[in-house]
């Protein structure tokens, strides 16, 4: 059998080879085409010629096959002539470059959507086809996100400064993708988030893959066999993954230990927080109340107020949550679960029951909606035994 | 073969057999039906007869073109009184007594008391593509 290529390793050279590219002087569409180029070469040649060291063959390759096409562009000719002349790059800027392509990928003029896809295939090295199932859309319709994006940044310097909290926003959204077909999204995401960390000593970046890695640990306990969602208090706590737990805490202390508190940093706080306890009972929900001030403090996010009252249920018993509640807008998402789930706590049945099933009908997906209509359901059949 | 469409309403599909709302269920009948529903798709898949299925949120608006210049006129995300799509299932079946065969297979999804909710679903035939050899 042939030897299966590291598709990983693949992945994680491509945003380093396009910046090499562009850098030369490719502009960014056409280097983009011509690393996914090399790196097709590299799947059909690598099982029985493996390089001796990949960055430079895909360099080369994806370099005769930006030369192949600009040549094929008979405009060009001076232009490539003119590029071909470039001395190669040193080694020093290989980091920047891939840096550089984080912020293109997220530039502000791109839509979410586009800015996620975009990251997917320049720097995470997806094909179009690996994005579209992952997003459950028709390959054409990834193509066009994707070439439309790649014509909204194509003016922009390659060389300006970007913001991390941009390229952060962006992988925190492909973290939340989930994932179907053959990628992970949130491997992916951690593993992007990952490489930027070696690039970027911002302390948000380290927040964010802090905050993914507590959250994957705990995901083989968070559904069941059959798909349906098992709440935190009653997910098995041995499933969780102590390694990446540990791995994610250390992580966050030593961000937080730079006193420049931002909200993806004081949401692994919080899940680090979850994560600490052996038993659910022995949440510390006090500190996590704690935190989720400190998110609303630094986000005056509804959503971080909506989770902190379910946080001051906890700490402070269910009526103490409730008054919370009421001072929130009763047309935030997942209010309606909330106030079932707080009324429930207080021995309110039928209150609960009904905003159970209430919630359901507005619940944003269906494992959601299966589960809120089992509380409806459970408290009812108590009811009328 | 042919594709068909599968609608599951949350109103404005006659009123089923046997109508009582999920919430008055108990919690393991919710599961048999959950359970139901995915053991169909599953069949459905092996048989090569599956296209696609999704769920739909029960909130929807009709929205309307209202002249040059003018936002899009929406009836308000609210709407009480008309027909909600709650979900489909696109089969590709070999003949129409196929696509309804399936069809009452998935309204004997099992409800309150265990039993078939004998849901109406409506069944539309997609339009073909004119055949590229005529015979």
């Amino acid at each position: 059998m042939e030897a299966a290529v590291d598709e990983t390793l693949l992945r994680s050279l491509t945003p380093a080879v396009i910046g090499i590219l562009v850098r030369r002087g490719a502009d960014f569409a056409a280097a983009e085409d011509a690393v996914q180029e090399s790196l097709l070469e590299a799947l059909r040649v690598w099982p029985e010629n493996p390089p001796r060291d990949p960055k430079p063959w895909l360099v080369k390759v994806a370099w005769r096959k930006f030369i192949d096409a600009t040549r094929a562009d008979a405009s060009r000719r001076r232009r490539e002539e003119r590029l071909e002349a470039e001395p190669s790059p040193g080694a020093g800027a290989a980091l920047d470059d891939t840096l550089q392509l984080y912020f293109l990928c997220a530039h502000p003029s791109l839509t979410p959507a586009s800015a996620v896809a975009l990251t997917l295939r320049a720097v995470g090295g997806l094909t179009t086809r690996q994005i579209a199932e992952a997003y459950l859309v028709p390959e054409t319709t990834m193509g066009q996100r994707i070439s439309r994006a790649k014509r909204t940044v194509a003016d922009v310097r390659f060389d300006q400064t970007g913001d991390v909290a941009t390229v952060v926003r962006v992988l925190y959204l492909v973290f939340n993708e989930g994932y179907s077909g053959d990628v992970d999204l949130a491997a992916e995401a951690i593993r992007l988030t990952r490489q930027l960390a070696t690039l970027s000593d911002h302390p948000e970046v380290a927040g964010l893959l802090a905050l993914m890695l507590l959250h994957h640990a705990r995901r083989p306990a968070r559904k069941r066999a059959d798909g349906s969602l098992v709440p935190l208090a009653e997910q098995d706590r041995s499933r969780w993954d102590t390694g990446l737990i540990a791995e994610g805490v250390e992580i966050l202390q030593r961000a937080l230990a730079r006193d420049q508190v931002g909200e993806f940093q004081a949401q692994a706080a919080i899940a680090a927080l979850h994560a600490d306890a052996q038993r659910a009972e022995e949440t510390d929900w006090v500190q996590i109340v704690e935190w989720y001030d400190e998110l609303v403090r630094v986000t005056d996010s509804p959503i971080a107020r909506l989770n902190r009252a379910v946080a001051v249920g906890e700490a402070d018993g269910a009526r103490a949550g409730l008054a919370a509640l009421a001072r929130l807008d009763p047309s935030l998402p997942r209010y309606t679960a909330v106030a079932a789930y707080l009324h429930d706590r207080d021995g309110d049945p039928v209150t609960a029951a009904r905003l159970y099933a209430q919630a359901a009908l507005v619940a944003p997906n269906l494992a959601e909606r299966d589960h809120l209509n089992r509380q409806a359901a459970r408290i009812n059949a108590t009811a009328r035994r | 073969m042919a594709k068909y469409l599968l609608l599951k309403h949350y109103r404005g599909a006659p009123e089923p057999a046997n109508n009582v709302p999920m919430d008055q269920w108990t919690p393991e009948e919710i599961s048999d039906h959950i359970q139901f529903m995915r053991d169909f798709a599953s069949r459905v898949e092996t048989t090569g007869e599956f296209v696609d299925g999704q769920a739909l949120a029960p909130e929807g608006a009709w929205v309307r073109y209202d002249g040059e210049g003018r936002p899009p006129v929406t009836d308000g995300p609210f709407a009480e009184t008309k027909d909600l799509i709650a979900g489909w299932y696109v089969i590709d079946v070999d003949s129409y007594d196929r696509a309804i065969e399936l069809a009452g297979e998935l309204s004997a999804a099992p409800g309150a008391g265990g039993k078939p909710i004998h849901e109406w679903l409506e069944v539309r035939p997609f339009m073909a593509e004119p055949p590229t050899v005529t015979e």
